[in-house]
């Protein structure tokens, strides 16, 4: 029996813990991006694999320099980086210049989180500041995009991968339009089917929206993610596109359509859903998705752009404080004084 | 599960019952010696009323209630006086506590005192009895149980709970007491009945002891009504905490108790089984509490089990017979959620001791709860049974704004059954930050 004083260990209650820790949350993110990851790398081939790659390697470089330079322990450990390195990789088009990869890389890490104090304090998601950084830094290579299932995507690079920094882009033999820049510019309409199952062109890993709702699914059954938000975000991207499509079926593009295209799934399961960045009530859940899920319709349907997913969520994080300002958890019962009156 | 009343939020901690709810209740041997503190309860300090070297009689009084916040103690054991002298308390401060050499071969027999007939009795007569049989919240608050029951003349109680939730992890007394001191818990129920004139009593358990709510069902349906009252048993959903008063109130009778009330405000009174046991094991006979059944457990401990264990044994010595592990490194007293670490093993097992959890931890399960910073995860207030926002409280706590705590995020509310800290996956000690500030706010106030 222990018994020169010091050798008790006194803390104060409670003396257990669920088990749930930062890193464990970190690590089922990860695992749950993992097929859409795996299968953005089977529809683009090496110019995905590489583009992950820059894009995580980036990541964990800056995340790593943020540390050494603030004299603070490495915090690479967490987890959170790496997941911001694969959503941020998610996010480029498959053929993005391995450069450009590394100077997101680093603005999503260093501005999207360095900046603000690290883990915890970002205001916005860091994937998503990298790559509005390079959206508003590099417009047409972020809206060049390479069509799915190339037949020699496993064996070559392509050109513009290589790229040398600041060389002038050249223009690329396989460039396609995305279906949400078909519709829009096009009024071409892609089958669903192909939208759902990944068949077709856009982002490293925003094509494949069953797959992102598998890896959702999992973190919610495990309590890692608020349903709330995602269900929030498409239920208001629905409701408003088929409202609109009913009035003019030919103008506005079927709710269907507007769900699996473009980033709104990933966005809607893995971006909208960072916990730092969202609010914490129920209540203040369901009202930042909507307002995303609104946003979304509003720049798809009458913005300049094809695809708004990305500006609606960072409005969406610059909104959350003040959600969580308004949207308390209510009250477990009022003093006696009040309830009586 | 579905189906059963309970409250809204709390959390679903493993039980870790299944180690000692199977086993039955062991009289625990007499320590050489037994050193009863003289404050064990909520209130002021009870007067030792015998001098060193006299002989005490088991159940005999050894001090008295000083004042109405206050119960006697009675000795353990049927021992000689050896000093009135200061011992540490669970937290390390210092308290007066009666020593006791129990006498080698005496028969350790208890005399019985002046009973208390639950027929003839008049109610303010019992709560008297209660008191004198040094009575206190055998959950672990360890509150005078008479000024409990006291009922102002003009509110009225229409439900009386008795409270076998059980909801702590590990332990497992109030469970085996209700399987094994059925009759009584039942008997005990009556005097409380009348004692504060409610109309009926539930007792309250967790659906994770369907064998003691089918006991208690049984007893009840065998035995002809109570003039005092219907009694009924209640199976409540398995959720953390649902042995809060307020949660069980609100599980049961879907009333709320207002913000810095007490039960009484909505017409309920809780108290635990244990404790109603007691009353309608000792009044009978006018004893006084001399021992009281605790869970003894943990992955540190060999002999697990539910010990009924004289008042001022000696942690050290319960260890050592238990066969725990020489070199365990933490130990509580009631459950993981709620319980005290001990802050020395030269303390005493008070009325208030629920339980004696022990563990042994290496190096590495430490660092496992190494601190991140807040995520904003929510978990914490999909947990707090209270609704309120932990995180935020935390926030404000670092920034120490206790005011702001108090005013406009209801810390007072917080009870401490520490579900925030338990679901917290960065492990800010959450519960900790909140006591600190309400200590801090509570000295403000004062001066």
């Amino acid at each position: 029996m222990p018994s020169a004083p010091g050798t008790l260990e006194i803390r104060t209650s409670p003396h257990v813990l669920s088990g749930y820790s930062v890193d464990t949350i970190m690590f089922n993110v990860v695992l749950a991006l993992l097929p859409t990851a795996a299968f953005a790398v089977w529809a683009f081939g090496l110019a995905a694999l590489v583009t992950l790659t820059a894009a995580v390697a980036s990541c964990l470089a800056a995340e790593w320099l943020a540390c050494k330079s603030s004299g603070s322990p490495s915090t690479l450990g967490d987890g959170s980086v790496v997941i911001t390195g694969l959503l941020y990789g998610l996010t480029l088009p498959p053929a993005c210049p391995l450069w450009i990869t590394a100077v997101g890389g680093f603005a999503a890490v260093g501005l999207g989180k360095a900046l603000f104090g690290g883990l915890g304090q970002n205001p916005f998601n860091p994937a998503l500041v990298g790559r509005a950084f390079l959206q508003a830094a590099f417009p047409v290579t972020m809206t060049t995009f390479t069509p799915a299932f190339g037949a020699e995507r496993f064996t070559t690079l392509p050109g513009t991968s290589l790229a040398p920094p600041f060389g002038r882009a050249e223009p690329d033999a396989f460039s396609g339009a995305t279906p949400l820049a078909a519709w829009k510019f096009d009024g071409e309409l892609a089958q669903t089917s192909d939208l759902a199952f990944g068949l077709v062109g856009g982002s490293t890993g925003e094509t494949c929206a069953l797959l992102i709702a598998v890896g959702g699914l999992y973190l919610i059954a495990r309590n890692m993610m608020s349903w709330r938000i995602p269900a929030a975000m498409l239920g208001a991207v629905a409701l408003a596109s088929a409202a609109l499509h009913v009035w003019a079926p030919e103008a506005y593009a079927p709710p269907l359509f507007m769900l699996f295209s473009g980033g709104l799934m990933l966005g809607a399961v893995f971006m909208a859903t960072d916990m730092v960045a969202s609010p914490m009530t129920h209540t203040g859940c369901w009202i930042y998705g909507a307002l995303i899920g609104a946003v979304v319709v509003v720049i798809r349907i009458w913005g300049a752009m094809p695809e708004g997913v990305m500006y609606a969520i960072l409005l969406g994080n610059a909104a959350s404080p003040l959600i969580d300002r308004l949207v308390q958890p209510g009250v477990f019962a009022p003093p006696a004084a009040e309830s009586a009156r | 599960m579905l189906g059963l009343r309970t409250f809204r939020h709390g959390i679903h901690p493993p039980e870790w019952k299944a180690a000692t709810r199977e086993l039955p209740i062991r009289q625990f041997p007499f320590a050489p010696t037994l050193a009863v503190p003289l404050q064990q309860h909520l209130g002021s300090a009870s007067v030792p009323i015998v001098r060193e070297g006299e002989s005490v009689v088991r159940g005999q009084p050894i001090a008295r209630a000083d004042g109405d916040l206050s119960v006697p103690m009675h000795a353990p054991a049927t021992a000689t006086v050896k000093r009135i002298a200061p011992m540490p308390g669970i937290a390390g401060r210092m308290l007066d506590a009666i020593f006791l050499e129990p006498r080698p071969g005496s028969t350790q027999e208890t005399p019985d005192g002046d009973p208390c007939s639950l027929e003839e009795a008049a109610p303010a007569e019992i709560l008297s009895a209660i008191q004198a049989a040094g009575i206190v919240g055998l959950g672990g608050a360890a509150f005078p149980t008479h000024v409990k029951l006291r009922v102002p003349d003009e509110v009225r109680v229409d439900t009386l709970i008795i409270n076998g939730a059980e909801c702590e992890p590990y332990l497992t007394t109030d469970h085996r007491v209700m399987l094994e001191q059925g009759e009584d818990v039942l008997h005990g129920v009556r005097y409380l009945l009348k004692a504060t004139g409610a109309e009926r009593a539930i007792v309250a358990i967790e659906a994770n002891k369907p064998d003691a709510a089918a006991h208690l069902r049984g007893l009840i349906e065998a035995a002809p009504a109570s003039p005092e009252g219907e009694v009924s048993v209640e199976v409540l959903r398995v959720k953390y905490p649902q042995g809060a008063e307020k949660m069980l109130i609100s599980a049961l009778l879907d009333r709320r108790v207002p913000s810095g009330g007490l039960p009484l405000d909505v017409n309920a009174l809780c108290v635990n089984v244990a404790t109603t046991a007691e009353i309608g094991r000792l009044l009978p006979h006018g004893r006084g509490i001399q021992e009281r059944v605790i869970t003894v457990t943990g992955p540190a401990v060999r002999d697990k089990g539910n010990y009924r264990i004289p008042i001022g044994t000696p942690l050290r010595f319960l260890l050592e017979q238990v066969g725990a592990d020489p070199e365990l490194t933490r130990v509580f007293l009631g459950g993981p959620m709620m319980g005290a670490a001990a802050s020395s093993l030269d303390i005493s097992i008070t009325k208030g001791t629920s339980g004696v959890v022990a563990f042994t931890e290496s190096e590495a399960e430490r660092s496992r709860r190494r601190e991140y910073p807040c995520i904003r995860c929510g978990y914490c207030v999909d947990a707090c049974p209270m609704f309120l926002n932990p995180s935020q409280l935390a926030v404000l706590a670092r920034n120490e704004e206790h005011e702001r705590m108090a005013e406009e995020f209801r810390l007072m509310d917080c009870f401490e059954c520490g579900s925030c800290s338990f679901v917290c996956p960065s492990h800010i000690p959450l519960v900790q930050h909140f006591r600190v500030a309400k200590a801090a706010l509570r000295k403000a106030r004062e001066s």
